[in-house]
């Protein structure tokens, strides 16, 4: 229920868009003032995102430790399950952001029929999520002949190497086939395994849907209804060099591609996507674990109530004084 | 308990029909899965909000007239303090990477006990008020408005979380659950919503000095009749020093360790092993407790009662501190004590006086685990160790939650377990160092009328003490937390009858060869050692 509202939302974004790539008139719509103002929304949201959360101070050290401490020298530290200092962080964030190895350590509990605990490793949702990051940003690397002329060769390169299993022509983007099966994966786990689809909101499945849209808007252009690349080239560097303008020969199709893009970033920043800024600030993560070496300062420090000593010794005195703690009052 | 194991066992993994979004618990048919609330005597002490009697069951829970606005308030301040809040409550993707890794989730099955779901009982409200998407929205965006329901199931799950941190360690963001359920108890104490578990400790200790209100002479009686045991298996008088000022350490142990069975054999080993190095240390009767159940209650609660360690430190003039065995007490010194009540600048930084290992990890703070001095000593060759003291004892041990995932306090007690017991087995490594599960009855829910919920919070623990001793005989469950040992032992009697549960200095006082000491033919707890019968 709560996929199919997402895939209600998102399926008429895309009918709309489809409609209006018909219509001369919001050619431009689509192809320049949606994409300005989607640009402008995710730069300004995620700005007002990341500010927001660096407004709120950190007021304690809370890393959560996953290996032995700095302590003793005959004990063997494990900097990047307990980093001692903040390059040694920085390393365990860049293992998070690189290569998700919270996500690698997943297992699945199982009780079994005689009633034991089982805990089996469980790297599906690590590789696909990997492979969907890693493709992503492959993809979003490669649109960048799109936006510069002359192309810069290291795009040449990846593109190259992307289409390194040349079987048809034109190549087939790995990318393009990882992507896709890694979405698809992401989506049927969800939707299949019953307790994902209890915990799943709408919001959930609408990214899913959207990023399955720009994926197949793009694969379409790519193999089967090609478009006139060199109109698309115009356009994207016409947006790049704030000289808009949509040439005739633009296809349709690119212009729903380009507006369901454009409706991703705008979306970005007032979604669960923020978690591509948040996964640097997440203080579990990113703060060494040297709480006892060193004062983490709080700005905030709140002054309480204390029951002190002599409050105490005040009121145990009697007590104190037959039991022999403190001696009689002369 | 009225249920058998088998019984417990019948979990329904299956989440049901009905929509999370759509708050319902019926307190009545979950009775043995909730704590009883606040007594208004507590709350009145600490001068809490909103004292008052009421239960659960009650259709009324008699919240003050303008609580949706003091909910509302109460978050936006914790939300301006506290960056951890705000990235968690955005940040989540629903990936479901932790909801099999909670021990209340595998025990009862329950979807609110997936951490994912249990802080998204908090974000629906946050995004309902907080968030655009969410005041556009509302449902559509995953908002919920905040209604009395909402808060009783807040109040029902946020007691549900040991804050033990295990989801946190699998989350590909860090989102501790642990940080989330801190946040919402604030929320729910400014309604004066809490639990006489966590309330009552925390006046007693912030009169007495200590959990469980021992007034000093008693504290003194209780620790003088520990020492006439010692003496009975030892032969060696202890007077251990009571507020003395001068000393160089001041040691500070949970209150559980001179009080109550099977604690005070761990007791007994600390005084052991400080007899026999000739340590100038002093205990206080006033800084009587090193636990702190003001953490399971509001972040000002904690600063409270940790406020006396460093006062005493400083009014009896020691150079530093030593702290015995203790789960969330070590959560608190190491990632709280000092930020909130130090500069301790009035200490040294500590320094082992018999092996002059400076403790540089601990130079801030000024405060040492009691495992990291002993297994100092023992790296050093300081201790005379004789393992078959303890024989008889197939031992394994369990990481308590914080000193596994705050301090990283992993190898410390491995090592010394491994000098002073013949046999040590591991449990199954998704149970332990980092991935160890809770006892189920950490955070305040260590109570009678929650016993359903902590034997099913406990089960993945008491099932991985099971693979060991079927497999390898393990008949004792060592570990370094005075929760553990106070409530274990009820664990193991339910799921796993045959073992025992001691403290990791339990076993080194039993292996400590002293000067001047009668042969051994008990153990600390009096029992007679295997081949050494009298």
């Amino acid at each position: 229920m709560k996929a199919f509202k997402a895939l209600v939302i998102v399926g008429v974004l895309a009918g709309v868009a489809t409609v209006a790539a018909g219509v001369p008139a919001f050619r431009p719509v689509l192809g320049i003032w949606l994409p300005y103002a989607a640009a402008a929304l995710f730069l300004a949201g995620m700005v007002r995102r990341v500010v927001c959360w660096g407004r709120s101070p950190v007021p304690f050290r809370i890393p959560t430790v996953c290996g032995q401490q700095r302590s003793l020298p005959f004990l063997p530290h494990q900097p990047l399950e307990s980093p001692y200092t903040g390059w040694q962080a920085a390393a365990r964030v860049a293992g998070e952001v690189l290569l998700f190895r919270s996500l690698f350590r997943n297992t699945r509990t199982e009780l079994t029929r005689k009633k034991r605990l089982a805990y089996l490793p469980s790297k599906l949702l690590w590789a696909a999520a990997l492979a969907f990051h890693a493709s992503l940003a492959v993809i979003v690397f490669r649109h960048l002949r799109f936006f510069l002329e002359p192309v810069p060769s290291c795009v040449r390169f990846v593109e190259r190497m992307d289409g390194l299993f040349q079987v048809l022509v034109p190549a087939v983007m790995v990318t393009d086939a990882v992507i896709l099966l890694a979405l698809l994966y992401l989506l049927g786990r969800r939707l299949l395994d019953l307790r994902l689809r209890y915990l799943s909101l709408p919001a959930d499945y609408v990214p899913l849907f959207l990023l399955l849209g720009i994926v197949g808007t793009g694969i379409a252009m790519r193999y089967i209804w090609k478009v006139d690349l060199i109109a698309v080239k115009e356009l994207a560097v016409g947006l790049a060099t704030f000289h808009p303008a949509v040439p005739d020969g633009t296809g349709a199709l690119f212009l729903v591609h380009l507006a369901l893009v454009s409706v991703l970033f705008a979306y970005f920043p007032f979604s669960k996507l923020v978690h591509m800024g948040g996964v640097f600030l997440s203080p579990t993560r990113n703060l060494a674990n040297n709480s006892r070496a060193r004062r983490h300062v709080n700005p905030w420090n709140r002054p309480v109530d204390v029951h002190t000593y002599e409050e105490w010794e005040e009121e145990f005195r009697d007590k104190l004084v037959a039991c022999g703690l403190l001696p009689e009052e002369e | 308990m009225k249920k058998t194991p088998d019984e417990l066992l019948q979990i329904e993994y299956t989440p049901p029909a009905r929509d999370w979004m759509d708050p319902h618990v019926d307190f009545e048919a979950r009775k043995g899965t909730w704590s009883y609330p606040g007594a208004p005597k507590n709350l009145e002490y600490l001068g809490l909000p909103n004292p008052r009697e009421w239960s659960p069951t009650d259709e009324d829970w008699k919240l003050p007239e303008n609580w949706k606005e003091i909910v509302h308030e109460g978050f936006l301040d914790l939300l301006k303090r506290f960056r951890s809040l705000k990235v968690f409550m955005d940040c989540c993707v629903r990936c479901g990477a932790c909801a099999d890794k909670c021990h209340f989730f595998i025990g009862s099955g329950d979807p609110k006990n997936m951490p994912v779901l249990r802080a998204e009982l908090l974000r629906s409200v946050y995004r309902n008020d907080f968030t655009t998407a969410g005041r556009i929205l509302g449902r559509l965006a995953g908002g919920r408005e905040l209604t009395p329901d909402v808060i009783k199931e807040w109040f029902y799950y946020f007691y549900q979380c040991t804050e033990c941190r295990r989801c946190s360690v699998f989350c590909p963001y860090g989102i501790d659950t642990a940080e989330i359920t801190m946040m919402a108890r604030e929320l729910l104490n400014l309604l004066g919503i809490n639990i006489n578990w966590v309330v009552e400790p925390v006046a007693n200790c912030h009169r007495t000095g200590n959990h469980l209100g021992i007034q000093p002479h008693t504290f003194k009686d209780n620790i003088e009749f520990l020492c006439e045991e010692l003496e009975d298996v030892t032969g060696i008088h202890i007077d251990p020093p009571i507020n003395k000022k001068g000393a160089e350490v001041l040691f500070i142990v949970p209150s559980a360790d001179y009080f109550a069975d099977p604690g005070i054999y761990t007791f007994m080993g600390y005084l052991l092993l400080f007899e026999q190095i000739g340590l100038d240390y002093t205990l206080s009767a006033y800084a009587s407790e090193g636990g702190n159940f003001g953490l399971f209650l509001s972040h000002d609660t904690i600063k409270r009662l940790n406020a006396k360690m460093y006062a005493e430190a400083k009014r009896l003039g020691v150079k530093w501190i030593l702290g015995g065995e203790c789960g969330h007490m070590w959560r608190v010194v190491h990632q709280y004590m000092d930020t909130m009540n130090g500069p301790a600048d009035f200490l040294e930084v500590p320094r082992s006086p018999v092996t002059g290992t400076v403790f540089d990890h601990a130079a801030s703070t000024k405060m040492v685990h009691i495992c990291e001095f002993t297994a100092d000593l023992i790296h050093h060759g300081r201790l005379r160790l004789d393992p078959s003291r303890n024989a008889g004892w197939k031992v394994t041990f369990h990481d308590s939650c914080n000193p596994a995932r705050a301090v990283g306090l992993l190898e410390e007690p491995r090592y010394i377990l491994r000098n002073v017991v013949e046999e040590f087995f591991e449990m199954p490594e998704n149970t332990i160092r980092e991935q160890t599960f809770c006892c189920g009855s950490g955070a305040g829910l260590g109570n009678d009328e929650n016993m359903e919920m902590r034997m099913r919070g406990g089960l993945p623990r008491a099932n991985a003490v099971r693979h060991v001793h079927e497999r390898y005989g393990v008949n004792i469950l060592s570990c370094i937390c005075a929760i553990d040992r106070a409530v274990l032992p009820t664990l193991m009697d339910y799921w796993v009858p045959e073992v025992r549960v001691a403290g990791v200095h339990e076993m080194v006082g039993n292996a400590l060869v002293m000067d001047g000491e009668k042969e051994r033919t008990t153990n600390l707890r009096g029992e007679p050692i295997p081949g050494r019968e009298g």
